[in-house]
């Protein structure tokens, strides 16, 4: 603290320094992002039928996720921050909601119009 | 090396502006104001994202065609490029927070390099489709595949009716669109595609004014918060094509 307490003009407590990670926690990052890349390449070759949307989503959320939390520092942010990256996302939720209106509509066979 | 420099580490100087009343508070303010504006960016590209689904799921056996006509292996390079400049991204940023100039100055030129890069390929990839008349519109061709494709002629909305009483539209006699649903996949990926690229220009612009700001040592960006807010923006262009990639490029082939 005492070292670059000059460079600050923070008042009393609850200031928090910047968070600064070692450049491996960067290095690991980008690497399991480049095989995750290779997995997803690799899974689309095989026909997994109905899986195949499944598991390349779920890779691309393993990508989000490492992403958000580390190289946007989300792991590390304030509470409120938090909540605003999670809040986008639980939205995309809801919209994908809809979907059950359009993939069940034929379900049941009404009239046209009324 | 990083230990040392963590050890003791000197950070890029801070000022609270006289609208905030402590450095966490405005610091705060800056980190969800950017994630605000992001929530914004997830909802137009989730709609988009929402309606190549169902049309995915009405017409899944054209898509499964029309998709295979994208160059999987430029996409994939793509993806490369921009997990790339990520990294590249979240170095810079890093090195900003510890008042390294030179070195943010380094990576933050990388990522502009990978930026153009992506742009690049994706030019290369733009000029093939078009040459191959996959661009939506009257020059629009779709070489139709040996196996009769019942799915893909039979419109979802019938257009046998010329609209009637709107002006200047009373000569209107409908074309049958030739196979509207290879072109409907085409539209959303020139669509998507497009806006992301829009968004990789605007990062370009956003991170290339900050790389010179820091080169020229203005005051604006001391803070390290300033070129933090540009890398989560970049980071989530990162994230947008993270989705686009499997289910654009990846999806069903074979």
């Amino acid at each position: 603290m005492a070292a670059h307490g000059t460079t600050h003009t923070h008042e009393e407590g609850g200031h928090h320094e910047p968070h600064v990670v070692p450049v491996w926690y960067y290095v690991g990052v980008y690497i399991i992002l480049l095989v995750l890349l290779v997995l997803t390449v690799v899974v689309s070759r095989f026909d997994l039928g109905a899986l195949n949307i499944i598991v390349a989503l779920l890779v691309a959320v393993a990508k989000t996720s490492l992403v958000i939390l580390i190289f946007m520092g989300v792991k590390w942010a304030s509470r409120l921050a938090w909540i605003w990256s999670v809040f986008g996302f639980i939205w995309l939720l809801v919209l994908f909601g809809t979907l059950g209106d359009y993939i069940t509509r034929e379900w049941v066979h009404l009239p046209m119009g009324w | 090396m990083s230990t040392v420099e963590l050890e003791h580490p000197t950070f890029a100087p801070q000022h609270v502006g006289h609208q905030f009343e402590e450095l966490d508070q405005q610091n705060d303010a800056y980190i969800v104001g950017i994630w605000i504006f992001l929530v914004t960016e997830i909802m137009f590209f989730g709609a988009l994202f929402l309606a190549l689904t169902i049309y995915r799921y009405n017409y899944a056996t054209a898509f499964e065609e029309a998709h295979n006509a994208l160059n999987w292996k430029l996409g994939m390079l793509n993806t490369f490029i921009l997990l790339t400049s990520s990294f590249f991204m979240a170095m810079a940023v890093r090195a900003k927070t510890l008042d390294h100039r030179s070195e943010t100055k380094m990576w933050l030129g990388l990522t502009l390099l990978c930026a153009f890069g992506f742009l690049t390929v994706k030019y290369f990839e733009y000029s093939a489709e078009i040459r191959e008349h996959h661009f939506p519109g009257p020059t629009f061709r779709w070489e139709a595949p040996s196996r009769a494709n019942v799915e893909a002629n039979t419109p979802l909305i019938q257009m046998s009716e010329a609209p009637k009483g709107i002006a200047g539209l009373g000569n209107y006699t409908p074309q049958p669109i030739e196979h509207h649903a290879h072109q409907l996949f085409f539209s959303l990926y020139f669509i998507m595609t497009g806006l992301h690229g829009l968004h990789v220009l605007v990062g370009i612009l956003v991170l290339g004014c900050l790389w010179v700001l820091i080169a020229v040592k203005h005051p604006a960006v001391e803070d390290y918060i300033p070129l933090e807010i540009g890398g989560i923006y970049w980071h989530f262009v990162d994230i947008v094509w993270i989705f686009l990639y499997p289910l654009v490029y990846l999806i069903g082939r074979q």
